[in-house]
């Protein structure tokens, strides 16, 4: 971010503010006047949005407000009718194998795990660099075993998901996008399916990626987590950003109406 | 029963026979209906609509239509086989409908999340559809796919009756009618034949099943 962007756009002109200073240094991912409708409900508006490299943006906001389509849209989970969305300069492509290339690089983690039903917690962290990348399966076993003890789960290796608890499985979910060395992870409500006290080994863990410089969006509403390890809140409202800014100057001083309204609905119990 | 003792081993014969168009039905359309299920949840619209046809035409026709035409209908533009591989192409084209839509059953059973979670990690379509989705819809599969492999079983009979010839159905037509053997006796060998082929079926179907028992 070399100048603040200039408020030209009268609408949202008291929300916008200029964007923080992120420890950053070039566009990673990229996205400019993007629109999707689902039927009639136009669910992303005008979306623009760049994500610098290393940079941990935390996107928040009412059910219904667009943010977990627009965290799968970034990997074309969901399609989008127009606008462009780039990651490290490439463009998304439509469909196939270009496609599967580019969204190798992009880490996904589910709200609800998605962790591969039928194979063991290291076959489902190996596939990816086996099929995809090509490593050969003794070494993808390593670098699994080496990404499992990262998340904290040692012991169950040769268990299926089923088997373990909720956290357990997250966090596998985790060591899978990372077994892909991605560019950038993107987080759909990873802890909302959750048990209360499995959210916090979770969030630790997210934690530890984002202080090791990993790039991250996170669609979320653990408040707490936005504070501690986010460099931007992202506050998102019928399809549109509203308001951008640090997560400390967005909770004690947020600009427009309805962050307000939001933040005080979810902040005052 | 000495209509059964004294033909033992046309019986036999003709169990033998009957059972290599099952094994070479089963074979067939269980590949030629991954096949088809397969199109019908592409991505590409023209494979979807190619799936569906091909459900939609051959499911609602009857077997004995689908048999005379492949035996009748393909000379008269040209194409010439034998009964034994009309009939067999006839059985398995017929087969392979439903058994798509067996498939396409336990491919809607696997939670949409796991499709994309395959497709997150960069799986291409057919790499997350061998890797992950088929695998588990396969498991849920076997219940009704393995009673359209039991149907084909005994539409076997179809095909042996159109005169692919000393399978089991024919050897219990020949003896009635062209021997005077009588008719009940003679057709109790045949349904034992057949139930000799569908029981073992069906329990091997059943033990398969508990074998891949997956907690999801």
């Amino acid at each position: 971010m070399t100048d603040a962007p200039t408020d030209t756009n009268p609408t949202d002109s008291a929300a916008r503010t200029p964007e923080p200073a992120a420890p950053t240094h070039r566009p990673l991912v990229v996205l400019e006047k993007v629109n999707k409708h689902f039927g009639d409900l136009h669910v992303l508006k005008d979306i623009d949005l760049t994500i610098g490299e290393g940079e941990v943006v935390v996107v928040i906001g009412p059910s219904g407000s667009g943010k977990s389509t627009l965290c799968r849209a970034i990997n074309r989970l969901e399609t989008f009718e127009s606008g462009t969305i780039q990651i490290d300069g490439v463009s998304l492509p439509d469909e196939g194998k270009e496609l599967a290339k580019l969204r190798a690089d992009v880490g996904m983690v589910f709200q609800s795990f998605n962790l591969f039903a039928h194979k063991t917690i290291r076959e489902n962290v190996t596939l990816g660099p086996i099929k995809v990348r090509g490593l050969d399966k003794d070494k993808a076993n390593e670098r699994a075993d080496q990404l499992l003890k990262r998340v904290g789960i040692t012991e169950q290796a040769d268990k299926y998901p089923a088997q373990l608890s909720g956290g357990q499985q997250q966090r596998v979910a985790i060591a899978r996008a990372l077994a892909m060395d991605p560019k950038v992870m993107l987080f759909d409500e990873p802890t909302s399916a959750l048990d209360p006290e499995m959210i916090n080994e979770v969030l630790d863990v997210m934690t530890g990626l984002a202080k090791d410089g990993m790039t991250m969006i996170v669609v979320t509403h653990e408040m707490g987590f936005a504070r501690r390890a986010a460099n931007r809140v992202v506050f998102m409202s019928e399809g549109r950003i509203v308001e951008e800014n640090t997560p400390q100057e967005f909770f004690t001083n947020p600009k427009s109406s309805r962050a307000k309204d939001f933040l005080s609905k979810i902040l005052t119990h | 029963m000495d209509a059964i003792t004294q033909n033992l081993d046309l019986f036999w014969s003709g169990f033998l026979r009957s059972l290599t168009i099952c094994l070479w039905g089963a074979v067939g359309s269980l590949i030629l209906g991954t096949i088809i299920a397969t199109c019908r949840v592409a991505p590409v619209a023209p494979l979807r609509t190619f799936g569906t046809a091909w459900v939609t035409v051959i499911r609602n026709c009857p077997l004995t239509v689908v048999l005379v035409m492949f035996a009748f209908g393909l000379p008269e533009i040209g194409i010439n086989a034998d009964f034994y591989t009309f009939g067999l192409a006839g059985l398995i084209i017929y087969t392979s409908a439903f058994v798509c839509e067996g498939l396409r059953a336990g491919i809607n059973s696997v939670s949409a999340g796991q499709a994309e979670a395959a497709r997150a990690i960069g799986l291409t379509f057919t790499q997350s559809l061998t890797q992950i989705v088929l695998p588990q819809a396969f498991r849920t599969s076997i219940p009704p796919v393995g009673s359209v492999i039991i149907a084909m079983i005994k539409n076997s009979a179809v095909v042996g009756a159109f005169g692919v010839g000393r399978d089991l159905f024919s050897v219990g037509e020949s003896l009635t009618s062209a021997q005077g053997y009588a008719a009940l006796p003679v057709l109790t060998g045949v349904a034992i034949g057949y139930l000799m082929m569908t029981l073992p079926a069906g329990l091997g179907l059943g033990a398969l099943e508990r074998r891949v028992a997956i907690a999801r």
